[in-house]
C-alpha cells in the first residue's frame, strides 16, 4: 500500500480518536454550567476531566503536527484559508486550558465565575465550530490555483451549520455520560437526563445529516463506488442507536462506549467519502488537495512510518493506563479534599 | 505595515511569551522529581512537602505552556504557509515527533502526578514526574532539531520546488540544533535553579519556615551552579558553531565590520549601522574574538551585500547582555552556597536573590533573539528569505486583528498566571 493512503487513514484516526477523547471533555465543559448547582458539583465537573483533558488535547496538537509532516500542503492551505476560524477556535482553546487549571486555583467568588463562564465558552465554541469546519471540508472550499475567496461568513451555510450542530450534540451526550461515570449519584442523574434530551436533537441532526451530505456534498460516489464501505455508516447508525438504547436502559458505561464508537465510525464515514481528497475545492476539482498532489516525499513519509508504528501503541498503551487509573467514581470526600 | 512584518511581530510576539513559561518546567520538573525521589528514600517528609509545594507552582505555569504552545504550532500554517509548504516534508517531522514521543508522555504524567497521590504506589507516583521531566526536555530535543533545521538546513534536496529529506539522521544529528538543545534546555535549568534559590530566599527573609527554605534553597543553589557553568560552557562551542555556519550572525553579534586576521575583542562598543562601523571601540582583547569563533580570519559584515546583513545593533546588545547576565548567574550561584550556612541572616544577599529570579527568563529573552534576529533576513539560513515565507491568502487587516487579539488575552492570562505564582509562593507549603 501507499504511504500516502497509510498516511490519510492515520490523518482519519488522530481526528477521529481526538475527537471520541477531547470530544467528552468539551461535554463536560458545556453541560458544566447547567447540571452543577454548588461547589462540590462544581468541583466534581471540572475533576471529572481533569486528569485526562491535557493528554486527551494533545491528539490535536499531534492530529496537526501529522497534516504538518505528511501532507504540508494541505496543512499550509487549510491553515492560511480557515485563518480566522481556527483563530477563534485556538482563543477558545486556550480559555478552557486555562480556565479548567485555574479554576481550583481561584480566590474569591468573582474569580470563580470567571472561569465557570471560561469553562462553557471554551467547550462550547470548538465543539461547534470543528463541526463547521469539517461540514464546509466536506462541502468543498473555494479555492483554485491563485487563491481562496471564502470569507467567515461564507462558512456560515445551513450545512455546516448543521455539521456544527451535530458535533455539539454528539458532544454534549458524550460529555454526559462521561461525567455520570465519574461524579457522585445526584448529579450522575442529572446528567444522564440531560444527555438523554440531547440525545434526541443528536439524532435528528445525524437523520439530517445523512440526506444533506447527498444534496451539498460528493460524499456519497466513493460510497456508490465501492459499496462494502456502507459498512461504516451503517456502523455509525447502529452505535448511535446504541447510545440511545443504553441511555434509556440507564447502562451508562455501554452508552459512553456507543458514543465513542459512534463519534469514531462518524468521522470515518467522512474521511471514506472524501477520499482522495484533504479538501475539495467547490471551484472545479482538479484544484482540490488531494493526498496525492500535497503529500511529503516517500521517504518522509516511510520515516514518519516508523516512527508512529513504534511510538502510537506506546502511547495508547499508557493512556489506556492512565484511563484505567481514573475512571473510579469520585466520592465527595475526595472532591472536598481535591487540592490540586 | 504588510502581512510579513505583522507576521514577524506577531510570531515572535507569541514565541515570546510561550518561552516564559516553557524554560521554568524544564528544569523545575528535574527538581520536583529529585525531592520526591529523596522524600521516598530518606522518608523526610519535609521533601514530600517541598514536591508539592514547588509542583504546585509548576502546574500553575505548565498549563500557560502548553495552552500558548498550540499557538505556535498553528501560526506556521497561519501565518508562514509558503514557508510550511517549501519545508514541511523536513520542518513537520520534527514536530510530530515531539507531539507523539514527547507531548503525549508529558501531558499524560503529569495528569497522573497531580490526580494519583492516593490512586498509586508512591513509586509509580515519582516515576511519573520523573517521566514528565523526562519528556519536556524531550521535547525541547524535538523542537529545537526543527529549529536548528531552520538555522542551518542539512540532509535535503530542492525538489519539485520545495525541500526535501534525504537524509533523516543528519538532520536528527545536525551539529547546530543538538548544541542549540543542549544550551536552551541549560539555560531553562537555570531559570528552574534561580527560581527555587529566589523564592527560597523570600521566604528566609520573612523567617518563615527556615529549615524548610534552607533545604530548597540549597538545592536550588547548586542546580543553578551547575547548569549556568554548563549553559556557558555550551554556549561557548554553539558560538563556534555559529562562527562556521552562520557568519553573518556571529558578525553581527560582535559588531564586526571588516574581516579581521587574529580579531581582537572589544570589551566596549558602539555600533554605527548606518556608517558600517562602530561609533565607539575601546579596550580591545587581542586575538579573543579569533579564539572563541575557533576562525584565524573571522569574516566582518561587509562581506555580505547590505540586503543579507541582520539588524546589527539588537543582536549585538542582546548577545552581549545575555553573556553579561550568564556571568553574574554563577557568581551569584557561587556567593549562595559559600554563604550557605549562615544564609538565613544575610539579608542583602536574600533581597539580592529574591530580585534575580527575573533575569535568567530576561537571558533567555536575549538569547531567542540573537538566534532569531541574528538569522534574518533568512527564515531558512541561506535558503529561504522571510519576505517569501509568509502566507499569501491572508490579508495585513487579518493579522492586525489576530496581533490585537493575542496582545490583550496574552497579557490578561500573563498577570493572572503571575499573581497565582506569587500568591501560591507567598503562601509557602501545606501541612501533609
Amino acid at each position: 500500500m501507499e504511504f500516502q493512503i497509510i498516511w490519510f487513514v492515520l490523518w482519519g484516526l488522530l481526528w477521529a480518536v481526538y475527537f471520541a477523547l477531547d470530544g467528552f471533555d468539551f461535554g463536560a465543559g458545556i453541560l458544566y454550567p447547567f447540571i452543577a448547582k454548588d461547589e462540590i458539583e462544581r468541583k466534581a465537573v471540572i475533576h471529572a476531566i481533569g486528569p485526562v483533558w491535557n493528554g486527551n488535547e494533545v491528539w490535536l496538537i499531534t492530529a496537526g503536527g501529522a497534516t504538518f509532516a505528511a501532507f504540508p500542503t494541505t496543512y499550509a492551505y487549510m491553515f492560511s484559508y480557515l485563518y480566522t476560524p481556527l483563530l477563534i477556535i485556538l482563543f477558545a482553546l486556550i480559555l478552557r486550558g486555562v480556565a479548567v487549571e485555574f479554576r481550583p486555583k481561584a480566590t474569591s467568588e468573582t474569580q470563580k465565575k470567571l472561569w465557570d463562564a471560561g469553562i462553557f465558552i471554551g467547550s462550547l465554541i470548538p465543539a461547534l465550530l470543528f463541526g463547521v469546519a469539517f461540514g464546509n471540508i466536506f462541502m468543498g472550499l473555494k479555492f483554485d490555483d491563485a487563491g481562496y475567496y471564502g470569507t467567515l461568513f461564507s462558512l456560515i451555510n445551513p450545512y455546516g451549520l448543521l455539521v456544527g450542530l451535530l458535533f455539539l450534540f454528539t458532544f454534549i451526550v458524550h460529555g454526559g455520560l462521561w461525567v455520570s461515570l465519574r461524579v457522585p449519584e445526584t448529579l450522575a442523574e442529572k446528567s444522564v437526563r440531560t444527555a438523554k434530551k440531547f440525545w434526541y436533537l443528536q439524532a435528528i441532526c445525524a437523520v439530517l445529516f445523512l440526506a444533506l451530505t447527498a444534496v451539498f456534498t460528493n460524499l456519497y460516489d466513493n460510497f456508490i463506488k465501492l459499496p462494502f464501505w456502507f459498512i461504516v455508516p451503517a456502523l455509525a447508525v447502529l452505535c448511535l442507536l446504541g447510545t440511545g438504547f443504553y441511555l434509556m436502559k440507564n447502562k451508562r458505561g455501554r452508552a459512553f462506549i456507543s458514543s465513542a464508537l459512534f463519534i469514531i465510525t462518524l468521522v470515518f464515514s467522512g474521511i471514506i467519502g472524501l477520499y482522495p481528497n484533504l479538501i475539495p475545492s467547490s471551484i472545479d476539482p482538479k484544484y482540490s488537495l488531494t493526498i496525492f498532489n500535497s503529500s511529503s516525499s516517500p521517504y518522509t513519509l516511510k520515516i514518519m512510518t516508523i516512527v508512529v508504528a513504534i511510538f502510537v501503541p506506546i502511547v495508547l498503551f499508557y493512556q489506556a493506563w492512565a484511563y484505567k487509573t481514573f475512571t473510579y467514581k469520585l466520592t465527595e470526600k475526595e472532591i472536598k479534599e481535591e487540592g490540586y | 505595515m504588510d502581512t510579513v512584518l505583522l507576521s514577524r511581530i506577531q510570531f515572535a510576539a507569541t514565541a515570546a511569551f510561550h518561552f516564559i513559561f516553557v524554560p521554568l518546567t524544564l528544569g523545575l520538573s528535574i527538581l520536583i522529581a529529585y525531592m520526591e525521589t529523596k522524600y521516598l528514600r530518606t522518608g523526610d517528609r519535609d521533601y514530600l512537602r517541598m514536591a508539592k509545594f514547588w509542583g504546585r507552582l509548576f502546574i500553575i505555569n505548565f498549563a500557560l505552556g502548553v495552552v500558548t504552545g498550540i499557538t505556535m504550532e498553528f501560526q506556521f500554517g497561519m501565518n508562514w504557509a509558503e514557508y510550511s509548504r517549501y519545508v514541511g516534508d523536513i520542518f513537520g517531522s520534527p514536530l510530530a515527533i515531539e507531539a507523539t514521543v514527547a507531548f503525549f508522555l508529558e501531558s499524560t504524567f503529569l495528569g497522573v502526578w497531580i490526580f494519583g497521590w492516593n490512586r498509586i504506589s508512591p513509586k509509580l507516583h515519582a516515576l511519573s514526574i520523573w517521566l514528565v521531566a523526562l519528556a519536556t526536555n524531550l521535547s525541547a530535543l524535538w523542537i529545537l532539531i526543527a529549529n536548528g533545521w531552520m538555522q542551518h538546513p542539512v540532509g535535503y534536496v530542492i525538489n519539485n520546488g520545495r525541500a526535501e529529506m534525504v537524509d533523516f539522521w543528519a538532520v536528527v544529528t545536525n551539529p547546530y540544533g543538538l548544541l542549540k538543545f543542549a544550551h536552551t534546555v541549560l539555560s531553562g535549568w537555570v531559570v528552574a535553579g534561580f527560581f527555587v534559590l529566589g523564592i527560597s530566599a523570600y521566604h528566609l527573609l520573612k523567617k518563615n519556615e527556615t529549615e524548610f527554605f534552607k533545604k530548597s534553597l540549597k538545592i536550588g543553589a547548586v542546580f543553578a551552579l551547575l547548569s549556568s557553568i554548563l549553559v556557558a560552557g555550551v554556549g561557548d562551542f554553539h558560538a563556534k558553531e555559529v562562527a562556521h555556519t552562520q557568519p553573518t550572525k556571529l558578525a553581527a553579534m560582535e559588531s564586526l565590520w571588516e574581516t579581521t586576521k587574529d580579531a581582537p575583542m572589544y570589551l566596549i562598543i558602539v555600533p554605527d549601522p548606518a556608517n558600517e562601523k562602530n561609533s565607539v571601540e575601546v579596550i580591545g582583547i587581542p586575538s579573543m574574538l579569533s579564539i572563541l569563533a575557533g576562525q584565524k580570519e573571522v569574516k566582518g559584515l561587509k562581506e555580505f551585500p547590505p540586503s543579507e546583513r541582520p539588524p546589527v545593533t539588537l543582536t549585538f546588545f542582546s548577545f552581549r547582555l545575555m553573556v553579561g547576565l550568564g556571568f553574574l548567574f554563577i557568581i551569584l550561584a557561587l556567593w549562595a552556597l559559600v554563604k550557605f550556612k549562615t544564609i538565613e541572616n544575610r539579608t542583602t544577599l536574600l533581597r539580592i536573590l529574591l530580585w534575580s529570579i527575573p533575569l535568567p527568563y530576561i537571558a533567555g529573552q536575549l538569547g531567542w533573539i540573537v538566534a532569531e534576529v541574528g538569522r534574518q533576513p533568512w527564515i531558512v539560513y541561506g535558503l529561504l528569505k522571510t519576505a517569501d515565507a509568509v502566507s499569501k491568502a491572508v490579508e495585513p487587516s487579518q493579522v492586525v486583528v489576530s496581533l490585537i487579539g493575542f496582545t490583550l488575552f496574552y497579557g490578561a492570562l500573563g498577570l493572572i498566571d503571575i499573581y497565582l505564582l506569587a500568591k501560591y509562593a507567598r503562601k509557602g507549603p501545606e501541612e501533609v
